[in-house]
Parts: C-alpha cells; structure tokens; sequence
C-alpha cells in the first residue's frame, strides 16, 4: 500500500494550509485529496473581498486568498489528487477513496488532517409550512449560481437567516439588478458580522428584521411570496403582525454544520454543539495521528484564522509521526455561563511549549461584559471585553504559566460576567 | 456638536469609532484600534468609498465569468454607474489574476482587476 507522511482531506484554505506548512518544515511527503476539480474550497465562490487582512496585511477577495497558497503548493510540487473523493478513513489511519481514473484504492497515512470544511443546513433543517415550489434555495448555492455559473436566481428576493452568507448574498444580488425585499432573522441578533451587516445591508437600505420569522411559503409552481412574523421572547410567532411580502425566491442562510460523516464513521468523538470533532490542544481528535482544522473543526467567520489553525495542526502531525502519541490530556476545558463551546476541548498542559489560543462563541450579544477563565472557585483570567456577539468569534491566549495554576480535577471553566 | 457613530469596515473585527463634528470638522475620533481604522472614520465621515467585487462575462475560460474587483476603493455613490459598466465588459480566456480588465474606470483613477485565473477551456 502507498504510504504518505500525512494525508489532507480537502483543498480548501484548511488543506492548503497544512500542506505548505508541512512542506515548508521539511516533510515533503504528503498528499492533498480534494474531490472538487480546483483547489481553493469555498473561498472560490467567496468573490468578495475581506480576506487576508491578517495573514497578508491586505484585504484580498476569496480566490484571491486561495491563489496565494495554491502558487505555493504548486511552486513546491506538493502531491494533489483532484476530483477524488475520500469514502472512508480507519483508526489505524488507511485512506479509502475514488476517483475515476483509478477506482476505489487505499493509501497509508503516517498522520491524517481533516480539513472538509462544513456544509449548509439544508431547506428541510428548517421547518416552514406551506408548499414546496420553485424558487427556494441556500445561500451558498445561490451564491455558486451567481458567482461561478452566471445566473441570477430570482429578481425578487427575501432571505432568511442572517449569517454571512446571506448578508453577502444580499448585496451579490442587488448589485446583479435584483430587489432585495427584506432580511429576516429569528434572533434579536444578527449572526454575521458586523461588518457584512453595514457593508451589505445599511449601504444599500435592505430592511434587517430582526426577531422575526418567516412562517408560510406562498405560490404552487414557483414562490410567489411569503408571510412573515414577529417573534416573541420563546422565539414563537406573534400572529397578529403577520404580513405578507411578494417575491420569487427565497434564500436561506441558516447556518453552516461541519461536514463530519468520515470522521464518524472513524470513530472520532464529536462534539454536539460544534459539530465538529472534540480535539486537545494539538488539534488531534479522539483518534490519535488524525487532527482536524478550519471549518470541519469549527465554523469560522475569518479564514485567516483556519489557516492559523492549519499551520498548527500541520506542525503537531509532524511532531506525532516523528514522536508518537502524545500523551493523555489532564485538563478538561468547559463552557461556563454565558459561552456556547470551546475549542480545544481538553488539553495536556505538558505539551504546550508557550502559549495556547482557546476559540469560542459567546450565547448571546453583551456590551462591556468580563470574559473569565476559572478552574473551580479560583480566577485564572479575567478581561474586559467591549463586545462580545455570537457572530464573532473569541480568542483567548492562556499561557502555560497560567494554565499551571489550574485545579486538574476542576478541569478549567471560560464564561462571561455581566455588570 | 455632532456625534457619528461608525462601525470600521476595514478589516473584519469590525471597531466602533465615535466621530465628533463640528461645522463640518472633524473634532475628534475615538475607538478605532489602529491607523487604517482611524483613516477610514475620517474618509467616512467625509467622503465614503468601498471596494467593489463583482464578475464580468468570459468567453472561452473554464468558468464563464471571470471574478473582479476595484483595486481601490471607489466613492460609495459611483457603485451603480460602476456595476452597469461591468455589464458591458466581456473577456477572452487566459486571464491571469491581478490582470487589469478595465483600466481607469469611469474616470475614478482606479483599475479594474481579475480576482482569479481563468484557464483556457
Ligand atoms: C459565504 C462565505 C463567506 C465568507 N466570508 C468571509 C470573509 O469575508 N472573510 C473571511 O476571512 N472569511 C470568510 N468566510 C470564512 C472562510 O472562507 C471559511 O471559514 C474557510 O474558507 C474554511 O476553509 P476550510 O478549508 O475549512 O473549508 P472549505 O473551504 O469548505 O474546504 C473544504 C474542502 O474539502 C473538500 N472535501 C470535503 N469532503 C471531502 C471528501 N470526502 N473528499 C475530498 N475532499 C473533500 C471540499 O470539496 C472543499 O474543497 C466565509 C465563508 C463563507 C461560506
Ligand atoms: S480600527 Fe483597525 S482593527 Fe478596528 S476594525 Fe478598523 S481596521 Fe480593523
């Protein structure tokens, strides 16, 4: 069986990543499978800029950023396979895939990075009476429609879910001609970034509704309109301001689940509220030698941290297949009050050379609020923070010495203090 | 006095910057967390400009359009006359990213750019 230092799943930003970190530090012998017939992910049909400001210094738009890394792993000759579509992944780290020039085969990995990146919640996640005409869609495939394929899906348009993807799409499709009727958003907030919101949405007058739904589809071939409605507090219709608004399609941006069927089917622990798998502070799942990074891991709003995370699980693949197991983690790290997860989920404190960054997502919008760090009734952190949304993502360094002072048994606690 | 509140759009952290007028001058700029930031509350207050990233038709390439942007911001209310002058643009396949499609846009002084290479079908 061919056998590979490590093995990449998926060409995205993830991949690309880990692939030239890897090279760069010296193990060449790696391959990246990725089943679509271009490298790059979703940042292909990201044709919009706000990318790299980070990684580059530079706002680039999406195929912009990919090209940066896919010159890179041209220039170093890095193995790809193309349109191959990894089918299955074993504990002991054998590679099961496809492709139609050589079938099914089998390769041997020494380490294995997940980079799959996520998928859209699909039409039927949501539940909506009414009926099912043409005319409804997700927002990434409206935004492959209009960006890679040339077509616009509608000319009235309304969008439900307020995530990035339907706030970019929102200004996609009013600049392509299209009418953008209204955004409708269940929460009291928005799960874009702000930035999306004042760029996509202020700047071209498209009603933000906030705490409203939408709850009947209009039209039996295609949509011909839609009935939205307030919610209250317990997130249920208020039917008296019920109102109806025409248009011709639908866009839904309902949120993005890590793509994690291998990684099941692997055995990897997953986490319920990430989707994605529980990893330490290696970024190495449940199974050891396979490490997961970017969207597969955690849906991120900015790619330059995926790459930051692809570097990082590059660099432990490397340090697993020249050095072996890394020992068990000793911490456990909890989300506490006011925080919905955190990523790592659990780490060994003797593995960390410096540093490490926890990533979270808080459960709701505070202003002026304290984001903690406990281990049981003791204070290992405690910062100001000027505002915290669930549409951004937090980053939190804790550095070794800190994290020393940590109670093993207490495992340690991130939540947020109001007041 | 006059107070703007304005949320940075420069980079994805997204800062609110609290502008203070007075007489069309600006007073004072808080909240922004570094110099791009500050530049952009002056110039929004002033004078708004946003990049523009849109597609224009290919012929021949392996996608039928090819992605493209400002290279620099354009003033916010030249988009829609920007937009309907990329209707009219069409390309012929190789295009390399970072090809400039239109060179000097509607008089703005700023160029037309390819976001990504388009291959030959
Ligand atoms: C619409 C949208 C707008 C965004 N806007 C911004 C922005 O303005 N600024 C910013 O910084 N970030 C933005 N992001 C976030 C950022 O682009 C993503 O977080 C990042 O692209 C994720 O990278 P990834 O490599 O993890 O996943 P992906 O890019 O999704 O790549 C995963 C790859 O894995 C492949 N794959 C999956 N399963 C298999 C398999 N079984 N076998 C082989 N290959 C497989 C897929 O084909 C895909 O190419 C945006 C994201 C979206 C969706
Ligand atoms: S002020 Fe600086 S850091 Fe803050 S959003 Fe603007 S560019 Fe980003």
């Amino acid at each position: 069986m061919l056998k590979y230092d490590i093995i990449i799943i998926g060409g995205g930003p993830a991949g690309l990543g880990a692939a030239v970190e890897a090279y760069e530090k010296g193990v060449k012998n790696i391959v990246i499978i990725e089943r679509d017939k271009y490298l790059g992910g979703i940042l292909e049909q990201c044709i919009h800029n706000g990318f790299g400001l980070q990684e580059f210094k530079e706002e680039l738009t999406g195929p912009e950023y990919a090209q940066r890394f896919i010159d890179k792993v041209e220039e170093y000759d890095i193995n790809v396979m193309l349109e191959t579509m990894v089918l299955e992944i074993t504990p002991d780290r054998i590679v099961k895939a496809v492709n139609s020039k050589e079938g099914v085969f089998t390769i041997k990995a020494g380490a294995i990075i997940l980079a799959m990146g996520c998928r859209e919640r699909p039409r039927g996640a949501i539940m909506i009476p009414g009926t099912r005409p043409a005319g409804i869609l997700t927002a990434g495939t409206a935004q492959r429609y209009v960006n890679m394929e040339g077509y616009l899906p509608g000319k009235e348009i309304v969008i439900l879910g307020s995530g990035d993807v339907g706030l970019i799409m929102a200004r996609r499709l009013t600049l392509e001609g299209a009418k953008v009727k209204a955004v409708v958003e269940l929460m009291p907030y928005s799960s874009g970034l702000t930035r999306n919101i004042v760029q996509c949405l202020e700047d071209f007058n498209i009603p933000l509704l906030l705490s409203h739904t939408v709850i009947e589809i209009h039209g039996k071939d295609r949509v011909e309109g839609v009935t939205i409605a307030k919610v209250d507090e317990n997130r249920e219709p208020i039917m008296e301001t019920a109102q109806y608004i025409s248009c011709d399609t639908l866009i839904l941006s309902v949120g993005l689940i890590p793509e994690n069927e291998l990684s099941q089917k692997a055995g990897i622990e997953l986490d319920p509220i990430t989707g994605g798998p529980i990893v330490n502070e290696m970024l190495e799942t449940s199974v050891p030698g396979i490490f997961a990074c970017g969207n597969v891991l955690q849906v991120h709003d900015l790619v330059d941290n995926v790459t930051a995370e692809a570097r990082l699980a590059a660099n432990s693949a490397i340090r697993f297949i020249r050095e072996g197991e890394f020992g068990k983690s000793n911490i456990a790290v909890k989300a506490g009050n006011g925080i919905r997860y955190v990523v790592p989920q659990k780490i060994n404190v003797d593995n960390i050379e410096k540093r490490i960054k926890f990533r979270m997502r808080p459960v709701n919008v505070y202003n002026n609020a304290m984001l903690v760090v406990k281990s049981g009734d003791k204070y290992l952190l405690r910062q100001k923070r000027q505002r915290l949304t669930p549409g951004e993502m937090i980053d939190v360094n804790l550095s070794k010495d800190i994290l020393k002072n940590a109670n093993l048994e207490e495992g340690i606690v991130f939540l947020v203090e109001e007041g | 006095m006059e107070l703007k509140e304005i949320t940075c759009i420069v980079c994805p952290l997204g800062c609110r910057i609290q502008v203070e007028m007075e007489g069309g001058e600006i007073k004072s700029v808080k909240g922004y967390s570094c110099s791009r930031g500050l530049e952009y509350a002056k110039n929004e207050v002033t004078m708004p400009k946003r990049t523009i990233t849109t597609s224009v038709r290919a012929i021949g390439g392996h996608l039928p359009l090819l992605s493209v942007r400002t290279k620099e911001p354009v003033p916010k209310e030249k988009i829609q006359e920007i937009m309907l002058e990329l209707a009219k643009v069409e390309v012929k396949a190789p295009v390399k990213i970072g090809d400039v499609v239109v060179k000097n846009i509607l008089g703005t002084g700023v160029d037309i750019i390819a976001t990504r290479n388009l291959y030959v079908k």
